[in-house]
């Protein structure tokens, strides 16, 4: 018991350490999509993943990069789940994940909005919102277009600095 | 298997289930979630609804695909490919809910790349071609509004899986929509120009929304966001003249075949093709 306590432990920490597919400065727990790893009676490890977006491209990849460091790391049974319910949020970025995002001169996301149930309000008055420049720090930066180069994030300027940059979006 | 980096693990081979064909190429999207239909729960129905949801999304996603290299500006084109993708991921998750509920096994590959336009029953609004940007910023206003409104509804569905999709569906939906909502209220209230195309493209739209509407009550409610829109953009509210037919009953425009050629060839050309 004591032994499959520890394992349980190890291969936990092996599929944390999988690196994102499109966020390589992220791991997948870094990210927080990596839900839950537990080891079986009968040895097999069962890692649950839950995709970031429906259309999200490196949801195969991510699979296939945890189940073959598992099988690197000796386990030979390697089972893994998708888990839709709940949905990914940006809050389940780690500080850690909020770190290292900025270090690569991405903005990390705020606060995701709180979604009461019922309809879904459209908001057409432009929001004040400030995403500080991840490069220089100045606050005064704009939108330039709320997608980008992945599903996860949206393209904003620097109007201090002038770069552009990189921003994950709330959601 | 090296996960150094994505696109050298890509060319490696699988020695798993993994597949790479067709340009969706990737195993199960609902691998490893618990496929049970609970109780009380009409299968057969559950599968219409989730097919005639993921047909809705294939086809506009693939609209919206065609904007890549046309859009008038890089940023519209990444966002226009982004709300593709988003639907296209909707519709991979909905036919294989639907496969495993109908009881035919039938993977997602099977209803986008197998079935000729008579079996799809997307609403004819998605099938018609993009036209100007105006025109697929009316449409994709109508089309998000509703689906955003009908997918926070089925977040209440007795299926969980049909539920969970839905809940996920709603955070990108609305992104789809507030992008739409902007780019009207831009143009509509831009120049005489803008607001003259505008005024076409609703009049193009309002035959088809009838379509939309007709099974699930969330008419009020899109309608609401529709006039908040076009008040703020200074559009009138479109007539609503509609047309006959449905292609939520197989019947389509002649843009559709032509659509889901192109979307289908290669698979139908290779039907046993792995990449």
């Amino acid at each position: 018991m004591v032994i499959t306590l520890l394992d349980a432990r190890r291969a936990r920490r092996i599929a944390e350490q999988v690196p994102d597919p499109e966020l390589p400065m992220l791991t997948l727990a870094d990210l927080g999509v990596l839900r839950d790893v537990s080891l079986t009676e009968d040895g097999t490890v069962v890692a649950s993943l839950t995709p970031t977006y429906s259309g999200c491209p490196a949801m195969a990849e991510m699979r296939a990069g945890v189940a073959a460091r598992l099988r690197d790391a000796g386990y030979t049974r390697v089972e893994i789940r998708t888990v839709l319910d709940p949905p990914w949020t940006s809050d389940w970025i780690t500080p850690d994940g909020r770190r290292k995002l900025a270090e690569h001169g991405i903005a990390p996301p705020g606060a995701a909005p709180a979604r009461p149930a019922g309809p879904v309000p459209l908001v057409l008055a432009p929001t004040r919102r400030s995403v500080p420049c991840p490069r220089c720090g100045s606050a005064d930066t704009e939108e330039t277009s709320r997608f980008a180069a992945t599903s996860c994030k949206a393209l904003w300027r620097c109007l201090a600095c002038r770069e552009p940059f990189e921003y994950v979006k709330e959601i | 298997m090296s996960d150094d980096h994505v696109y050298l693990t890509l060319a490696e081979g699988h020695d798993d289930d993994t597949r790479w064909a067709y340009g969706t190429g990737f195993e199960d999207p609902l691998h490893g979630v618990d496929t049970t239909v609970p109780d009380g729960v009409d299968a057969g129905e559950l599968a219409d609804l989730c097919v005639t949801l993921a047909d809705d999304a294939l086809v506009s996603a693939q609209r919206l695909a065609e904007w890549t290299t046309r859009a008038p500006e890089l940023e519209e084109e990444v966002a226009l490919a982004n709300i593709g993708l988003d639907l296209l991921g909707q519709a991979r998750l909905l036919y294989s809910r639907a496969g495993q509920v109908d009881g035919t096994g039938r993977t997602e590959d099977a209803y986008a790349y197998f079935r000729d336009a008579d079996g799809f029953r997307n609403v004819r609004l998605a099938e018609l071609p993009n036209g100007d940007f105006a025109f697929s910023v009316v449409r994709l206003l109508v089309f998000s509004s509703w689906r955003l409104a009908h997918f926070e509804r089925l977040t209440a569905h007795r299926d969980p899986v049909l539920a969970a999709i839905a809940a996920k569906g709603v955070k990108e939906l609305a992104y789809h929509r507030q992008y739409a909502a902007e780019w009207a209220v831009r143009l509509g209230d831009g120049t005489e120009e803008s607001h003259r195309r505008m005024r076409k493209a609703q009049e193009q739209v309002a035959p088809y929304l009838g379509e939309l509407f007709t099974a699930y009550d969330v008419r009020d409610e899109v309608v609401a966001v529709l006039r908040q829109v076009t008040e703020a953009a200074g559009l009138p509210m479109p007539v609503y003249r509609p047309l006959p037919g449905s292609g939520r009953s197989g019947e389509h425009t002649e843009h559709l075949a032509p659509l889901l050629a192109e979307l289908q060839g290669v698979a139908r050309a290779h039907p046993e093709a792995t990449w």
